[in-house]
């Protein structure tokens, strides 16, 4: 107890001048950056646009599974795309090459994405345009598999790849990505036979270790090409967010 | 490393509540983190010595509680502590456990200088930054 105010905190600084005081405040230190990510969902559930951030270490296969995914939906299914990197417009290049909308936010020396500058983005990058609404809007958060979790963007769903040629014991290095993913992806599937040290059921065991119940799923997105399954889920996860959306 | 972003949001909270009370500066910070919550103590201490030059945090030192992992099992409801890569429960095994404790990253509490009043514990009604827009 605190002898000059009467304020219940142990403080081995005491006794304490008498203008001294010490306050509770118990508030969290993400509260500005959640509070700017709720205004982004608000956002994202005006046009009903589902969206997806996607995070891994740099290189996993972010990029190119967005490529293929746009070639198999976007006549049925219209996707956009935010990409968070360090510098350079590449990614957003890629993507626009096949004929999908992409916004790139350069975060400079910032290894994350964060709720302010997504939304920033999406002043700059409406999620309707001449009266077409986008269905999902996929966020490319920047290669890294520990800043990024910290910072909720208003997304919906978190999808967390992991590819073959990164070590199976991954979910045990990094517990506060994967226990943040809804889904986790190993990616480069089609690299499996020469990775020899590489089990998926390792990689999901070491992700039950987190005390979560995420699905794992495949995606080959090379020249040897196999996403039939992400595809699927994705058709799921739309339909699901709908139905969602009509009841609220 | 986002611990220097953390702090910065950290540091924004702290001015803010010491200048709703009037305070002419800020002794010492008690930040309470879990394990979990993915910021490391050691890194975020680093990031205190160059984010706290500035307007009232100065002087001001920063005191980090780390908090344990807790878990209760969904199957069979015993607790337990846990490491952070070792989510499972210890008495069945399963890993249908919740987390009670272990990723907090919270302001506990300020000390301010220069306020001759104890001040009213800070609430949600000051700050909160809103976009400038619908
Ligand atoms: N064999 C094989 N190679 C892949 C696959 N997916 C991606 N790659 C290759 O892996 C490299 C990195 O792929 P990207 O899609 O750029 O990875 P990223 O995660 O977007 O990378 P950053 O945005 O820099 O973090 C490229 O050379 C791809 O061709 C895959 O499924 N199989
Ligand atoms: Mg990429
Ligand atoms: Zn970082
Ligand atoms: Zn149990
Ligand atoms: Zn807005």
């Amino acid at each position: 107890m605190c002898e000059t105010c009467g304020c219940s905190v142990p403080d081995q600084n005491h006794p304490t001048p008498a203008d001294t005081h010490t306050v509770e405040v118990l508030r969290g230190l993400m509260d500005a950056n959640d509070h700017a990510a709720g205004h982004n969902r608000e956002h994202f559930n005006r046009t009903g646009t589902l969206v997806i951030n996607l995070m891994s270490s740099p290189g996993s296969g972010k990029t190119q599974l967005l490529e293929h995914t746009a070639r198999l939906v976007k006549d049925r299914i219209n996707i956009a795309v935010i990409e968070g990197d360090l510098e350079t417009e590449n990614d957003a290049e890629r993507l626009r090459k096949q004929g999908v909308r992409a916004h790139q936010i350069a975060t400079g020396s910032a290894c994350h994405l964060d709720a302010h500058l997504v939304h920033r983005a999406l002043h700059d990058f409406p999620l309707e345009v001449d009266g077409q609404i986008t269905d999902i809007l996929f966020i490319e958060n920047v290669g890294n598999l520990v800043c990024p979790a910290a910072f909720d963007l208003g997304q919906h769903v978190n999808v967390v790849l992991l590819s073959t040629t990164e070590g199976d014991d991954k979910p045990a290095k990094y517990p506060v990505m994967f226990r943040a993913a809804d889904l986790v992806v190993i990616s480069k599937s089609d690299l499996l036979p020469y990775m020899d040290d590489f089990k998926v059921e390792r990689a999901e065991q070491a992700l039950r270790g987190l005390g979560v119940e995420t699905p794992v799923l495949r995606t080959a997105a090379g020249r040897q090409e196999d996403i039939a399954s992400w595809i699927e889920w994705l058709d799921g996860q739309l339909t699901k967010h709908r139905q969602q959306q009509q009841v609220a | 490393m986002h611990e220097l972003s953390v702090c910065e949001a950290l540091l924004a909270q702290v001015r803010a509540t010491a200048t709703a009370n009037g305070a002419d500066g800020v002794g010492r910070i008690t930040v309470r983190l879990g394990p979990l919550s993915g910021v490391e103590p050691d890194l975020l201490a680093q990031a205190f010595t160059i984010a706290r030059n500035g307007p009232m945090t100065a002087e001001a030192s920063l005191h980090i509680e780390t908090q344990p992992i807790r878990l209760r099992c969904r199957d069979c409801g015993n607790e337990n502590e846990a490491e952070a890569n070792r989510l499972l429960c210890k008495a069945c095994g399963s890993y249908r456990t919740d987390l009670i404790s272990g990723d907090e990253l919270l302001l506990a509490r300020v000390e301010l200088h220069g306020v001759s009043r104890h001040p009213t514990n800070s609430t949600d009604s000051e700050q909160q930054e809103r976009p400038d827009h619908v």
